[in-house]
């Protein structure tokens, strides 16, 4: 229990000692938010809170030796803070410093609500394409072994380190005139450039290996064991992954799902160099940035990233529900 | 029934070679040896799950080596249990039946009889993940068992158990064995349960096979100084045969009959081993004055290991005879043994050390 001296503990502490800190510490937090002026002291102070409240937990154990105040414990702590610090300011500021009026008009502007829609829908068709093609690719990359298997999983790595941009110019390459496949596409009417379809094309492209890395895992921790028994039960190789395999990895194959889609969902420099009509929603904030500058831009983005939000709890949600059935 | 005829497996860095073996109808047959022997390979080689290089495997005169698991109509059940963490005790044992075509009408008598001799009733809601390793364990065999395959592979069941499970769990088989008309072919290296469970049996060891025969047979009559030594007997010991002497180092035994070779090797069973304080009057053949090396408690019996002329032999006694006898390290004690307990092994004495 927080606050009573356990043995090994060289430090008496009294019950009410943390809460008070943990207060103090929230109050810093707040003003580190809202009055940057003070950021150079804060994070000692939120430290120390740091170092009391953790301080009881660790006196349970073999007593304080790991959470002395060494020079290590303030460096780790400061560098932490400093982190979050980097990431949450510009977010939080973004998104405080719209008004709920203006967010209110922005959600019913038709053009906000048509690009997010395309996003949404894009992202979601990408996802789609990679867990039909995907799936069996990453059940073999999980059981085979075959000569050269490190060079495929690094091939479908790639599109992960090419530059967003080039990805756009890559597979315009392969749609246009001058080649084969395009000719085809013209053929069949399917137009590539400034359209739904090309999107849909770049957004699996770079969602797939987020997908597939994930698939491949939750079908490896699957033991082979049980499929064997299935098999030797009766069932074909095709029956034992749909009752026994796909059931047993359904977890990752979701939060391979989310993770294609949020990449699908923040694809940028790929998209605007296949379409930059219809506009997706980062392609629509752009544009309103360059021609009516950040207070403009802003409420888009926010509705953006509410969106983002929702996808990163579901994902996770997800991860702690595998980590804890593991 | 089974019929493995020149059996090759290469997996890995597992090899199997020649392996030549017949399983009959309703047998319990059980394959020891020590870990890595190749036993679980042969297993495996029989479900289908691993790919044999050459030979042939029949079922009841149905040539199998080349059918999938799924046709083979044989079960397994791991060391681990390996049941369905997402399906539901009764859902686990019934897996196999939708599998099954066609579409066997007895499949509930069966598995209610199953589930009663097994003492399952009260799981059948439960999953997986909430039972003990014994109810695990039975609810494997359950599921092996609903299908009624022909043969049932068994790869070291008990190994993974508490102690005073495995007894429990050995008195299920028995009693399934005999309620079902199932073939079963067990793995193990423990050789107790083998003799508490098998008809017959084999040895193996590095990739082949050292005897094939009934429990009796092999532990009584090892064939090699390996299955010796798999099946206890401690005294083993390479020898010179002259007459109907053996001759080991400067120590001559009587072996009762002249022998085949001029050299092999001789075991003793320790059980096999009288101690005295005088030399017996009897029809032994076998006195040999020694000196107590040392005195070893083993649960309720203690291994006494003499030294005679420099030759160790260790023998086994109760604790009531340790204090009659009232043995120590050093007194001195005569060693009898019939020329009946002097088994007589091939082999090359080249290849081993001079006593054991």
């Amino acid at each position: 229990m927080p606050g009573i001296p356990q043995e090994g503990c060289s430090q008496d502490l009294s019950p009410s000692f943390p809460a008070c800190q943990c207060l103090i510490g929230r109050l810093n937090l707040t003003a580190f938010l809202t009055w940057p002026g003070k950021v150079f002291i804060l994070p000692f102070d939120y430290g120390r809170v740091f170092y009391e409240v953790r301080l009881n937990r660790r006196c349970r154990s073999t007593g304080e030796g790991l959470m002395k105040k060494e020079p290590l414990f303030w460096v780790t702590v400061s560098c932490g803070l400093l982190i979050l610090a980097f990431i949450l300011l510009p977010l939080v500021e973004m998104v405080t410093a719209p008004s709920a009026a203006i967010l209110k008009e922005t959600i019913q502007d038709k053009e906000v609500l048509h690009s997010i829609w395309l996003s949404l829908y894009t992202a979601g068709a990408a996802a789609l394409i990679s867990v039909l093609v995907g799936t069996p690719f990453a059940y073999l990359l999980a059981r085979a072994e075959f000569p050269g298997k490190n060079l495929v999983e690094a091939v479908i790595d790639i599109p992960i380190i090419i530059p967003h941009p080039v990805v756009g110019i890559a597979l315009l390459s392969i749609a246009g005139r001058h080649y084969w496949l395009g000719r085809v596409f013209n053929a069949l009417g399917i137009r590539i450039m400034g359209s739904v379809t090309g999107i849909i094309m770049v957004l699996t492209f770079v969602g797939l290996p987020f997908y597939l890395n994930a698939a491949r895992e939750g079908f490896a921790a699957v033991s082979p064991r049980l499929e064997a028994v299935s098999r030797s039960l009766g069932a074909s190789p095709g029956r034992t992954f749909f009752h026994v395999t796909l059931p047993l990895a359904w977890r990752s194959i979701l939060i391979g799902i989310v993770m294609c889609s949020a990449r699908a969902i923040s694809e940028f420099g790929a998209v605007v160099i296949i379409a930059y009509h219809p506009m997706i929603a980062p392609v629509l904030i752009y544009e309103r940035f360059e021609s009516m500058g950040l207070k403009y831009s802003q409420p888009v983005a926010v509705w953006l990233i509410c969106l983002c939000l929702v996808l990163f709890l579901l994902l996770r949600v997800l991860t702690l529900h595998r980590k804890r059935s593991v | 029934m089974i019929s493995i005829r020149k059996l090759a497996v290469r997996l890995g860095q597992f090899r199997l070679t020649d392996i030549s073996l017949e399983i009959r109808e309703n047998e319990f047959f059980v394959l020891m040896g020590p870990t890595g022997a190749g036993k679980s390979v042969l297993l495996e080689a029989l479900a289908g799950l691993v790919p044999t290089a050459s030979g042939s495997i029949r079922l009841d005169e149905r040539e199998i080596s080349g059918l999938p698991p799924e046709k083979r109509g044989v079960s397994i059940v791991y060391q681990d249990y390996a049941l369905f963490p997402h399906l539901s005790v009764s859902q686990n044992i019934r897996y196999g039946l939708r599998f099954q075509r066609p579409a066997r009408g007895d499949a509930a008598v069966r598995i209610r009889g199953l589930v009663d001799v097994l003492a399952l009733g009260s799981l059948l809601e439960r999953f997986p993940g909430t039972l003990s390793g014994g109810e695990q364990q039975r609810v494997a065999l359950a599921r092996a068992l609903a299908v009624d395959p022909a043969v049932l592979l068994l790869d070291e069941p008990l190994a993974a158990l508490d102690p005073r499970f495995r007894e429990d769990l050995r008195q299920h088989l028995k009693t399934l064995h005999r309620t079902t008309r199932t073939t079963f072919f067990m793995v193990t290296h423990d050789f107790a349960e083998a003799i508490a469970l098998a008809d017959r049996a084999a040895v193996m060891n590095h990739g082949s096979l050292e005897q094939v025969g009934s429990i009796k047979e092999i532990f009584q009559q090892p064939a090699s100084p390996f299955v010796a030594d798999f099946v206890g007997m401690k005294n083993l010991y390479a020898a010179r045969f002259s007459g109907t002497a053996a001759i080991i180092d400067n120590l001559s035994l009587e072996l009762g009959h002249p022998s085949s070779s001029p050299e092999g090797y001789v075991a003793i069973r320790p059980e096999d081993i009288v101690l005295s304080r005088e030399p017996l009057a009897s029809s032994i053949r076998n006195s040999l004055k020694g000196t107590v090396k040392a005195v070893r408690p083993l649960g309720f019996h203690y291994e006494i290991e003499i030294l005679v002329k420099q030759v160790p032999f260790k023998a086994l006694i109760t604790k009531q005879a340790l204090f009659d006898l009232q043995l120590h390290e050093g007194s001195e004690t005569i060693v009898s043994f019939k020329a009946t307990a002097v088994h007589q092994l091939p082999g090359v004495p080249a290849n081993i050390p001079v006593g054991r």
